[in-house]
């Protein structure tokens, strides 16, 4: 087995978010890290949108983002601290919409390490240097400068390390035009480390530190260190120089401290939330915090664990600070990255969840939220007063929502199931922590966001909208044609009947086009209507006998066909006349089809026809006035076509020229073909095919982000556009079209009028990129796995949330403290502002059951006495076979560290009214926690902690019939076929066992060779299994065929139990493939996305991804993909500075696997380089581009 | 090679790669660079203190801050020494 990697969905949780003008124009950007891929945002102020303009696979993990801006620069700079050992510049280049490497500098070991720089970094505001720390000891200052062409320049590294020294923040301190200084927070450990009385250890103080860069002599010092808050975790630079007073904010657990050199310390508190059943004795962490500066102040917001923003203002005189203002602000979700812009918005990466944009409508200067101030705290001494302050939460007041970019993390589970008999099959995917969770059904589609719909008298044929004169911004006319006639409406305020247009009414219509500078055109079956401004008509009529079948048309051209296949066509002249040319045209056989080139701004003539004949044929003919009608090429088809469109797609393929010319070929079978089409000789050639539906195709010409895109019509609508120098074919997530025109108006842009069915409907499609859209149901708890009942087709969540109330503790402690169910507590929607905080050991859980078809929740189901449910699985018992039970494995009293818990058990649920509800049978105490569950002959399989236990149904509890205890830690996964078991554990791999009926006994007979901590696992045949681990490791074992088959002959089980082999089972699996995705994998399966097509193994990464693997059938196709990935590797390597080859063996060399986001970049490349690579595979650029492209229509 | 030049190459290796054993590491000083090499290690993988997050309930600047306090004395306090 041989395995091509390819992200469907790539990862979109946040871990760094900057702020900056990186394109060098005046609106400012941001730049996201989805922890191995860099993406620039361009929020547009107008409409409050967010947009990605360019997202990049960087193959290393990014730890830290920063940017600079050099003095006087109008441009910033992006830094990348990653696990490459390396530092990395990059600079956006707004003309190829790429990141370009501007410097890249190697100072220790590739990984996330301890000691090699990448996890801080830190830049000083004006530009000058840049500071890279790791967690202990080594950081080193570069200085960033000019060289006479003005191009950055980078020093050589100056040491700041300090050894025996634990850092938990670096910042760079804003001092002006003076010396660059960098403040970190530090730990030194060395006391501690020596101590055997524990007392250095008490002694041991948190540092705040400064370190200055001295720009005369070239070298760091440590300028200036003093104690801080032991709690201390993070520090926030203070404007300085002519903005502020320079300085540093320490946060640390309850207090906000202001510090710098020479200042006097200001402590105030951090205001809590109001809660009754708030725990005093817990800390409140600042976990994130953003400076905003503006013409002639500045704010701080900070954020705390539980999400409510503070803002912080700093009242001073010249260089004394007076005192530290702190206030509520709002709340938001907690916040892996916070940007203010400058433009009054406010970027909320969200650390789990979707990520929001919100408007600044208000800066809270005047409510009634009480505000603390560092000189009510401070006592007479300088020291500070223990005390704490509170606040009371409430729903948005300072900030409103315009914008929110979807982010599936967490993604704790996922399966691919067609519950709703749709003709692919959806995603169903548990996201989310806590309030916020929820299910989505993944469905592969565009997301489609219908603007408005109409009926109408009758069903329609066509549509078409149209301008008045060339000048025109916005559609004026929608013109609807019918059987036997053709209504057209007008676009204003509302859109009403028009009569008095000029155009017949009492025709269906075949053509609409705005012709010259202010005429109509109107194609019909008896002729040509070409209508003035003044409403003068001049009609051209069909010869007698024939009628017109096809036409094509610009703003310039006109062909039409006639019965029979007769060609004829026209031109506007200098007057405006529409003239017929001399020349006529027969074709051999019918016209089904006809597509002009688009007209390009300023010409008054393009040179190609297609024409597709019903002989199976397209052809291209010239249009040029010496050789009119002349034919130039021809490409035989497998089917009938039935519609074309020529499309200019921004260039990809032919170098010199600005753009290709596609010619996109629907077919009666319902296959998309699109061509390349010669500019210069008219020849087609680099055809791709994808099979769209069951419905002939129709192709409609659009204009989508931009750039023209074709909507093709089959059984599904699809849409073919361009997005990061790809071409991009997806399906819509929407109904049956019959067909559809551009529409655009000042309300709509790039919108689509459609016919469907009687009704007119208009809608645009806005997230492009996003090949899944989602419908989501919202949970209560962080959910853990779900199971199907496959009977009634409902879906069994169990979702559990750890330290938290649950609703009827919640109850019982309020009521118990004197509270009567306090209205503003319920207020609180926990979503906002989350579920209360318990302690430790505390849980909350519940089962849900979820109709996905009407995608609501018919039942759930709230556990007491603490506790949480851990696994779940859907059965039915040999001794009541027709009926369907839900197992639940709960713990109860669970302890996460150390691990403890006062019983586990195992409850036995009755699916009752057609699956919607449950109906508990009994409860069965076990000894430890079960982690796994499964349905198996007719009974049940459990791993409870280590032991493999088969339960049977019993009156009052389940009766224990089989237990093996040769797993070593804990078993987290199980899967059968037939008598084999499949056994995941926490720690030690794979394990397979064979249940033995005859002495009723599982014997475990094969493990793996190495340790590894599963997460997830799939059987992907008898033989094979497929797991990820916490690591982010993805491999395939399997049992050697000749010991499978031993196995099974070997009945008394006798053989297979063996001789134990190096402290494990008798047998060793061997490896096939290993790969490192880079995220945690939560779930793998079996599947294939396209009825019929072939089947590949698709996961989800905790960090909200979705990918494939895809076996290879041929050994032709392994060798070219790894040749490609090794080249692709040499010419492009990955921009975070890290190897390829080593990122994708992080733990475990890679095997038996191909990256395909890798090969996928080849697109990316310059020509010189593509035509290099592709001299080296024997093969052109196209076919190479076409082999990639074809890898990825195979799977979805 | 001589014994003086290998021992001089082995302590600018302690010295440049803290955590590098050397003849008398203790079973304390291994344990304690294991877990400081293991939480740096957590650190920088984001998915994997996303993960502890998760399971913990808690924000991740607060499973970072936990665990980077963890650092300072991962394995409790040295054991007495024996002269």
């Amino acid at each position: 087995m041989f395995l091509y990697n390819l992200t469907l969905q790539a990862p979109n949780a946040i871990n760094q978010a900057i702020l900056g003008n990186f394109s060098g124009a005046k609106p400012q950007e941001l730049i996201v890290s989805h922890v191995s891929r860099i993406e620039l945002l361009r929020p547009d102020t107008t409409t409050g949108k967010v947009h990605s303009v360019l997202s990049h696979e960087v193959f290393g993990v990014i730890r830290s983002l920063a940017s600079f801006r050099l003095t006087g620069a109008s441009k910033d700079f992006i830094v990348i601290g990653s696990d490459s050992g390396r530092i990395v510049i990059l600079e956006y280049n707004p003309v190829k919409n790429v990141f370009e490497k501007v410097h890249q500098e190697t100072f220790g070991k590739s990984g996330c390490r301890r000691i090699v720089p990448g996890q801080y970094l830190a830049t000083d505001p004006k530009g000058r240097a840049v500071m890279i720390g790791s967690l202990e000891k080594q950081k080193l200052v570069y200085i960033l400068n000019r060289d006479m062409a003005a191009r950055l320049t980078i020093g050589s590294p100056l040491e700041a390390h300090k050894s025996h020294t634990i850092v938990h923040y670096c910042t760079g301190v804003d001092v002006g035009f003076e010396n660059p200084i960098f403040a970190c927070l530090e730990v030194d450990y060395t006391e501690a480390d020596q101590d055997p009385t524990g007392e250095a250890l008490k002694e041991t103080e948190k540092m705040l530190t400064y370190y200055e860069l001295d720009l005369g002599l070239n070298h760091v010092v440590r300028k200036w260190s003093e104690a801080v808050d032991p709690k201390s975790n993070m520090l926030l630079a203070v404007p300085g120089g002519t903005d502020g007073p320079s300085g540093v904010l320490v946060c640390s657990e309850n207090y906000i401290t202001y510090k710098h050199i020479g200042h006097a310390t200001l402590t105030v508190p951090i205001p809590r939330r109001e809660n009754p059943l708030e725990d005093k004795s817990r800390g409140l962490l600042i976990v994130s915090g953003v400076v905003h500066k503006m013409k002639n102040s500045f704010f701080l917001l900070l954020q705390s664990e539980e999400g409510d923003l503070y803002k912080v203002t700093i009242d001073y005189q010249g260089d004394t600070v007076n005192e530290i203002k702190i206030k509520y602000f709002d709340t938001v979700s907690v916040a892996a990255g916070l940007c203010i812009l400058k433009s009054g918005f406010l970027f909320v990466a969200s650390e789990f969840g979707n990520h929001h944009f919100y408007q600044f409508e208000k800066l809270g200067d005047d409510d009634d939220t009480p505000e603390y101030s560092s000189s009510d705290f401070m006592s007479d001494d300088g020291g500070r007063l223990e005390t704490m302050v509170y606040f009371k939460p409430r729903p948005l007041e300072n900030l409103l929502l315009v914008d929110e970019l979807t982010s599936m993390s967490p993604l704790t589970d996922a399966k691919v199931l067609n519950l709703t008999d749709e003709d692919t099959p959806q995603i169903y995917a548990l996201c989310g922590r806590g309030p916020r969770s929820t299910m989505r059904i993944l469905r592969h589609g565009l997301e489609v966001t219908e603007m408005a719909v109409s009926p109408l008298p009758a069903n329609p044929t066509a549509v078409w909208t149209t301008r008045l004169t060339a000048d025109d911004l916005y559609d004026q006319y929608i013109i609807v044609s019918f059987s036997n006639a053709t209504l057209v409406l007008s676009i204003g305020e509302t859109v009403e009947e028009v009569t008095d247009t000029g155009f017949l009414a009492t025709t269906p219509t075949i053509a609409v086009q705005q012709l010259g500078q202010d005429a109509l055109l109107q194609i019909y079956p008896q002729g040509i209507r070409h209508i003035r401004a003044n409403k003068q008509v001049t009609e051209w009529r069909a010869p007698g006998g024939r009628s017109i079948v096809r036409a094509a048309t610009n703003r310039q051209q006109v062909v039409i066909a006639l019965t029979g296949g007769e060609l004829v066509y026209f031109e506007v002249d200098e007057s405006g006349n529409l003239s017929e040319s001399h020349v006529r045209r027969e074709m051999t056989s019918n016209v089904t089809c006809l597509s002009i080139q688009p007209l390009p701004v300023g010409r008054r003539r393009v040179r190609f026809l297609a024409v597709g004949c019903d002989d199976n044929t397209v052809r291209i003919l010239s249009l040029d006035a010496t050789t009119c009608l002349e034919p130039l090429s021809m490409q035989a088809i497998s089917a009938v076509p039935e519609s074309l469109v020529m499309i200019d797609m921004p260039d990809q393929i032919s170098e010199g020229s600005l753009s290709t010319l596609y010619l996109n070929i629907g077919l009666q079978n319902g296959v998309l073909l699109r061509t390349v089409l010669d500019q210069t000789t008219g020849q087609l050639s680099d055809t791709r095919t994808r099979f769209l539906g069951a419905k002939a195709v129709k192709l409609f010409e659009l204009n989508m982000a931009g750039n023209p895109a074709v909507l093709a019509l089959s059984s599904r609508p699809w849409l073919s556009y361009q997005m990061q120098s790809r071409i991009h074919l997806n399906p819509l997530s929407y109904e049956t079209l019959e067909f559809a025109t551009s529409f655009t108006s000042e309300q709509c842009l790039e919108g689509v009028v459609a016919i469907a069915g009687n009704a007119l409907k208009i809608f645009t499609i806005e997230k492009f990129g996003q090949v899944f859209n989602e419908t989501p149901i919202p949970l209560t708890y962080t959910p853990r796995r779900f199971v199907v009942n496959p009977v009634h087709k409902t879906i069994a969540i169990i979702e559990t949330d750890h330290n938290t109330y649950s609703n009827q503790e919640k109850k019982k402690k309020l009521k118990a403290l004197g509270f009567e169910q306090e209205e503003e507590e319920e207020a609180l929607d926990p979503v906002v502002f989350g579920h209360t905080r318990s302690k430790p050991g505390q849980w909350a859980s519940l089962i849900r059951i979820i109709d996905p078809i009407q995608a609501t929740t018919t039942f759930q189901l709230e556990l007491s006495q603490n506790e949480a449910a851990l696994s779940v699985a859907v059965l039915n018992f040999a001794v009541e076979a027709d009926q369907m039970f839900l197992a639940v494995g709960t713990a109860a009293d669970l302890h996460l560290q150390p691990k403890s818990l006062s019983s586990g058990f195992i409850h036995i649920y009755k699916f009752v009214n057609e699956g919607r509800e449950l109906e508990l049978v009994h409860k069965t105490p076990v000894d430890e926690v079960p982690q796994a569950l499964l349905h198996f002959q007719g009974r049940l399989l459990a791993g409870v902690g280590k032991a493999l236990r088969i339960y049977d149904l019993g009156k009052r509890k389940l009766l224990r019939k089989c237990e093996s205890r040769a797993i070593p830690t804990g078993i987290v996964t199980l899967h059968n076929q037939g008598g084999r078991i499949v056994i995941g554990d926490v720690q030690e791999s794979i394990h397979y066992a064979s249940y033995v009926a005859s002495e009723n006994k599982i014997v475990v007979f094969a493990d793996d060779k190495a340790p590894r901590w599963i997460t997830c696992s799939a059987m992907i045949d008898y033989d094979t299994v497929a797991a990820g681990d916490k690591f982010g490791n993805f491999f395939v074992s399997r049992l050697p065929a000749n010991l499978s088959q031993e196995i099974d002959e070997d009945e008394a089980g006798s053989k297979s139990v063996g001789k134990g082999y190096l402290h494990g089972a008798a047998h060793k699996v061997d490896l096939v493939a290993h790969y490192h995705t880079g995220d945690i994998l939560t779930s793998l399966a079996k599947t294939s996305f396209v009825a019929g097509g072939r089947e590949m193994i698709l996961y989800t990464s905790l960090m909200g991804g979705v990918g494939i693997f895809i076996p290879f059938q041929t050994k032709e196709d392994i060798d070219f993909f790894q040749t490609l990935e090794m080249h692709m590797r040499n010419e492009m390597p990955p921009l975070a500075g890290r190897d390829h080859l080593s990122y994708r063996g992080y733990h475990v060399p890679v095997k038996g696997t191909v990256d395909g986001d890798m090969c996928e970049q080849y697109n990316l490349l310059s020509g010189d380089k593509k035509r290099m690579i592709a001299e080296e595979l024997d093969r052109t650029p196209a076919e190479i581009q076409k082999k990639i492209e074809d890898m990825r229509i195979r799977a979805i | 090679m001589d014994r003086a030049n290998l021992n001089s190459q082995l302590e600018h290796l302690q010295s440049k790669y803290v955590g590098t054993g050397h003849a008398d590491t203790s079973k304390y000083e291994w344990g304690v660079n294991q877990a400081r090499d293991t939480y740096a290690s957590y650190i920088g993988h984001y998915p994997m203190i996303s993960y502890f997050a998760l399971a913990e309930n808690e924000s991740i600047a607060r499973v970072k801050f936990n665990i980077t306090e963890k650092m300072l004395q991962p394995c409790g306090p040295p054991p007495e020494r024996r002269e």
